[in-house]
């Protein structure tokens, strides 16, 4: 089996907080690829607020959040197990965000190092 | 011919409660290198109760009497045996002479053997079926056709498994006379986890002997207490297990009928329920959350908990939740397939189908009975088509009688559904 990364992206910081529902969506889709012994790596959350992100840029420029100059922040990330990219898609498509919130997940495969 | 009969009843129970602490105590003074001799000893303790018993009678204090022998024999054996003469008598003399009661067996003493035989017998480096098998025999006293009954499985089988883990207890040098935090922190997950298997080896057991079933439950929560009664190993985690224990083990009267077969949570008569079993797990689950940590344990427990609660309307949106929280800890057919279950009685057959037909379990029976019992509503041909996949994927007697019977309730299949 192959892994992939499914990387999230929001498009507004305000649909960072999801209602209880919205969160009980989230976590049964999560739950539903435990329980297809498909998730290898639950991944994070990642913060949005002021103060908890920053980017380094060259030059070593900082600057605040990555939310000023791209329309799309990455949210968090999972790695799961597939056997082709097209079954990881699948499983990427099933995810509430959609009909939630919008956005995007980015379905990458990871090298694998031996 | 009475009271023939009444003390050897008396022995079947005293052994069964008495062998496994006299090891454990014995065990104690020879180190676990010698734990055999403990064994033999405890043995023949017995058989001289048996015999001198049944002539004598049964004295005042039996417990007592059986101590004083094993005392005894211990104290023969190593006058007799070189090993004492050249391996251990310094230690041994020098240990007696001073404190000149080293065999004084008090209540404390006992416990604390068992609870150090318990860590000694559950060794990471066995197999979790043969670390089984070795609980069962060294902490229970089983016998090994016992074990065999209850795993369903052959004599040779289970005494090669317990060959191995037999070789691991002897050879692991293990300091067995004081325990110490160290070998707690190592091993206190595989000792929860070898009682939990345990317990469910009783409680989910495919053998039909209710006796059987019922001992594993009550060994493993004899020995939960223990844990649960030292500071040492009083931890969340251990609280969390025997409260998930009490929960369970509250409704096994009502699990199966006088015959023996399974009967399903729904149906059960839940006056049988034990209520001081219940209010046991609500007192061990509550002492489980001090720390704020959430085990499978915890998890486990909370599932178990909302199941004794009538509250249906809230109910399983509860249990779905834990479930989710359960699954993403630890993988297991068993917590996917009640996973989906629990989904289904919160979204309904038609949508949990779509989340049961991903698990592709295709060899298991209990995935065809979840997909029969999602089915039955919905259309009865598919319905009966799982049901009977089931029945011919499971071994278990009961469990293709109660498939049978679900077939034979189906709505019937050809008049349609309008």
């Amino acid at each position: 089996m192959k892994e992939f990364a499914l990387i999230f992206r929001l498009s507004d910081i305000g649909d960072f907080r999801p209602s209880p529902e919205q969160m009980q969506e989230r976590m049964n889709w999560l739950a539903g690829i435990a329980a297809q012994n498909r998730l290898v790596d639950r991944g994070n959350t990642l913060l949005t607020n002021p103060g908890s992100a920053v980017t380094v840029k060259p030059g070593k420029v900082v600057t605040d959040g990555p939310y000023t100059e791209i329309k799309e922040f990455i949210s968090g990330y999972i790695v799961i197990k597939a056997d082709s990219i097209d079954e990881a898609v699948a499983v990427a498509k099933a995810n509430p965000i959609f009909e939630q919130v919008g956005g995007s997940i980015e379905v990458r495969e990871i090298l694998k190092r031996d | 011919m009475v009271e023939r009969q009444s003390h050897n009843e008396l022995l079947t129970h005293l052994f069964r409660q008495e062998y496994t602490k006299m090891t454990a105590v014995l065990c104690r003074h020879f180190g676990l290198k010698h734990f055999e001799i403990a064994e033999d000893i405890a043995s023949e303790t017995f058989l001289k109760a048996s015999e001198y018993w049944a002539i004598n009678g049964v004295p005042d204090n039996p417990t007592a009497w059986l101590y004083t022998v094993a005392k005894n024999k211990a104290r023969d054996y190593f006058k007799n045996l070189s090993i004492f003469e050249t391996r251990i008598r310094d230690q041994f003399t020098a240990e007696n002479d001073e404190s000149g009661h080293s065999y004084e067996i008090s209540t404390q003493l006992i416990s604390d053997s068992q609870l150090a035989m318990i860590f000694a017998v559950c060794n990471p480096a066995n197999s979790s079926k043969g670390q089984i098998c070795l609980a069962l025999q060294v902490l229970c006293g089983f016998s090994i056709e016992e074990i065999s009954e209850a795993f369903l499985t052959k004599t040779e089988t289970i005494k090669k498994r317990l060959h191995r883990a037999r070789m691991n207890l002897r050879n692991d040098n293990f300091e067995i006379e004081r325990l110490n935090k160290n070998d707690i922190d190592m091993r206190l997950d595989v000792v929860l986890k070898t009682l939990y298997l345990l317990f469910n080896e009783g409680y989910f057991s495919r053998s039909n002997d209710r006796q059987v079933r019922g001992e594993l439950c009550s060994e493993a929560m004899r020995m939960m207490l223990l844990l649960t009664e030292n500071p040492l190993t009083n931890t969340a985690q251990a609280n969390a297990l025997l409260a998930l224990m009490c929960y369970q083990s509250s409704r096994l009267e009502a699990r199966t009928s006088d015959k023996g077969e399974p009967i399903l949570f729904e149906e059960q008569d839940k006056h049988l329920w034990d209520e001081t079993l219940v209010d046991r797990g609500n007192y061990y689950l509550v002492r489980a959350t001090d720390t704020g940590e959430v085990s499978k344990y915890h998890l486990e427990a909370g599932i178990a908990y909302w199941h004794t609660t009538g509250k249906e309307d809230i109910k399983w949106q509860n249990i779905l939740g834990l479930y989710n929280r359960l699954i993403l800890i630890e993988y297991s057919q068993v917590t996917a397939l009640n996973r989906t279950f629990a989904f289904a009685m919160v979204y309904g057959c038609q949508e949990a189908l779509a989340e049961a037909q991903k698990l592709e379990l295709e060899g298991s029976s209990s995935y065809h009975a979840l997909l029969g019992h999602l089915y039955s509503g919905l259309d009865s041909t598919k319905a009966t088509e799982h049901f009977h996949i089931a029945i011919s994927l499971t071994k278990s007697k009961a469990e293709k009688q109660t498939l049978s019977k679900k077939i034979q309730r189906l709505p019937d299949g050809h008049t349609s559904v309008k």
